[in-house]
């Protein structure tokens, strides 16, 4: 016990004397909880239509009023064709084209049918699909409108409609950054679990001075809580640090407990902590120890759920994000804070979490070598 | 009267994969005597050295020092001796008083001990004025005598010092010889390699390894005398002529 408070005093000066260490635990979380959340939106906003309106009537003017009034299209190019439509799509002053046929009023209140078309650049498959649905709905707005013109309020509208009104529960406002920021914080808690830590160890291997500490009598436990402890310390800072700012700034302040997060967040750690230290009794270089740690995590963040919803993958990728530890913080992490999830609700994953913190742990250990 | 042996080692070897580093080596170093391992770069010192403190598992042969089984009883080893690498390798980050206490700490002495050591040792080694400063900025020669005395900062049985003037210049490795002539008056054995030839002329008993075998094991006065040579430089030369293994 006494060896190990030596050791952690010797990490604890190292962290605070090491500016780059210090930088990437204090600042970096800052900057990317300030700026990825309003950068890596997932709005789609400022979509670049083209109008093609061979009609030139009061009713297509009427219509291009009203999308470029809905705040999600910008008028960019104004074409007499559909070829030339096409070509603003091609030289990427368009992400859409949207053609308004001749006679379209004409048809529309004579025959009460009329067609349009719209042409979306699909490179971007999210912008596609979601211009292309904006657009939709738009459109079909402004039928109803011409119909509530045409048909006032008789009980003889012979049109049925079935009015669909949205409720959006845990997320009213349905502000993605309420759901974006709680990854972030698993992010970053991963970052410093499993790259920090490997690349503290592996330095020491590089630099030599962990051949002065094998020669020690030292405990191969006393040796790994050393190292594990501080960077599990600073990973609850970091947590903290994050919460203060998703309150500041985005106004998070989860439905669930503090409680419940932190002890989850505690077992994560431990597992990523045990990630690290796996990599390290792997790894000789710093070098080979970074890219073998940033491809798993590359991984592990992309599959977790995240960015994309894990029920949306093809079966066989959603029965590997079972052994994804990531996966589940995100998954805690969200339901407590947005859904206001208690201990008792996501008890299976604190179970599965706490077999990875033994499994990784359990593995380093035995890979940990005094004598080579 | 039968001297106290410290390490014994009978047919040692190391192997890695077909290449072998130590082959075979048997000899005996009594306490409080300063033994000297010759040879070229790549001989093998190093990996015999590390063996012996308990870093390198053998591939066969018997080795103990200070009573215990290299192979079972490593951590006891570890707590006996004291061990300096060819490669300096103290925290550079900490400074020369947190490096004391640092490694004072791991091998169990209390705060107190250790600060009363410290000091000491501060005082044998002229650092006072450098204690605070972050060990990275002090000189080779320095370095190295501070990474003496903390091998030798708990009172080891043995301390086993690989090449430890490697890069330093004359004066700094004459004041280094006095710190280990002080160390083994003070009963400590040292086991030290190196591949100046006049500093074998310091030690009790030399080896001469080549190509990771024992050529000779005897006084620097035997061996002169057995190979007709005016000194160890030229007994060396006489033996390595024979080798054919490449300095790595």
């Amino acid at each position: 016990m006494r060896v190990l408070l030596f050791l952690l005093q010797k990490e604890f000066l190292q962290i605070f004397r090491n500016k780059t260490i210090l930088a990437i635990i204090f600042v970096a979380p800052v900057m990317q909880l300030l700026i990825l959340p309003n950068a890596a939106t997932f709005e789609v906003k400022n979509i670049m239509m083209s109008i093609v309106d061979r009609d030139h009537s009061s009713y297509s003017q009427k219509l291009v009023e009203k999308l470029r009034s809905s705040g999600y299209f910008i008028l960019t190019d104004y074409s007499a064709s559909y070829k030339d439509g096409l070509k603003a799509i091609e030289h990427k002053k368009a992400d859409l084209v949207i053609e308004i046929p001749a006679h379209f009023e004409r048809d529309l209140i004579r025959h009460s049918k009329a067609d349009i078309l719209i042409s979306v650049d699909a490179i971007n498959g999210v912008k596609a699909s979601v211009g292309g649905a904006y657009a939709t709905q738009i459109i079909s707005m402004f039928n109803r409108d011409i119909r509530a013109e045409w048909l006032p309020a008789t009980r003889y509208n012979n049109a049925p409609m079935i009015n669909i009104t949205y409720s959006n529960w845990y997320n009213p406002l349905m502000n993605y950054k309420t759901f974006f920021v709680p990854g972030i914080l698993v992010l970053l808690l991963t970052l410093v679990g499993g790259l920090l830590t490997a690349l503290n160890i592996v330095r020491e291997k590089e630099i030599g001075t962990i051949e002065q500490i094998n020669v020690t009598p030292i405990k191969k436990i006393q040796f790994i809580a050393g190292k594990l402890i501080p960077f599990w310390i600073t990973g609850l800072v970091i947590l903290t640090i994050g919460f203060i700012i998703s309150a500041l700034v985005y106004h998070i302040i989860p439905a669930g407990s503090f409680l419940t997060i932190y002890l989850f967040a505690a077992v994560y750690l431990v597992a990523f902590l045990g990630f690290g230290l796996l990599i390290s009794t792997y790894s000789n270089t710093q070098q080979q120890a970074l890219f073998v740690t940033f491809f798993f995590l590359m991984v592990f963040f992309l599959m977790s759920g995240m960015f994309t919803p894990i029920e949306s993958m093809p079966h066989w990728a959603q029965v590997l994000t079972y052994f994804n530890p990531v996966r589940y913080f995100v998954e805690v992490i969200r339901l407590v804070v947005l859904k206001g999830s208690s201990l008792f609700d996501v008890k299976r994953q604190l179970l599965v979490m706490c077999m990875f913190a033994l499994g990784f742990n359990t593995w380093a250990i035995v890979n940990y070598r005094k004598t080579t | 009267m039968e001297k106290e042996k410290v390490i014994t080692t009978k047919q040692l070897t190391k192997q890695f994969g077909d290449f072998t580093a130590v082959n075979g080596i048997s000899f005996e170093v009594h306490k409080g005597e300063i033994f000297g391992f010759l040879g070229a770069n790549g001989a093998g010192k190093t990996t015999a050295i590390k063996m012996l403190c308990g870093l390198l598992a053998p591939t066969s042969g018997e080795a103990a020092v200070a009573g215990f089984d290299v192979y079972k009883q490593a951590e006891k080893i570890k707590k006996n001796i004291g061990y300096m690498s060819q490669k300096f390798s103290l925290y550079d980050d900490l400074t020369v008083r947190e490096n004391m206490r640092l490694f004072a700490g791991i091998y169990g002495m209390d705060r107190k001990t250790i600060k009363q050591r410290t000091e000491e040792k501060l005082k044998q080694l002229e650092l006072e004025p450098q204690a605070d400063d972050l060990v990275n900025s002090l000189p080779l020669g320095w370095k190295q005598k501070l990474a003496f005395s903390i091998a030798i900062f708990h009172d080891p049985k043995i301390v086993f010092l690989d090449e430890p003037t490697g890069g330093v210049d004359p004066l700094a490795r004459k004041q280094f010889w006095e710190m280990i002539y002080t160390a083994a008056h003070n009963g400590i054995t040292i086991f030290v390699t190196t591949h100046y030839m006049d500093e074998a002329e310091y030690c009790d008993r030399v080896t001469i390894m080549v190509d990771g075998e024992i050529k000779a094991l005897d006084t620097p006065g035997n061996l002169k005398e057995t190979y007709e040579a005016e000194s160890i430089d030229e007994v060396f030369y006489k033996l390595a002529r024979t080798a054919t293994r490449k300095a790595d």
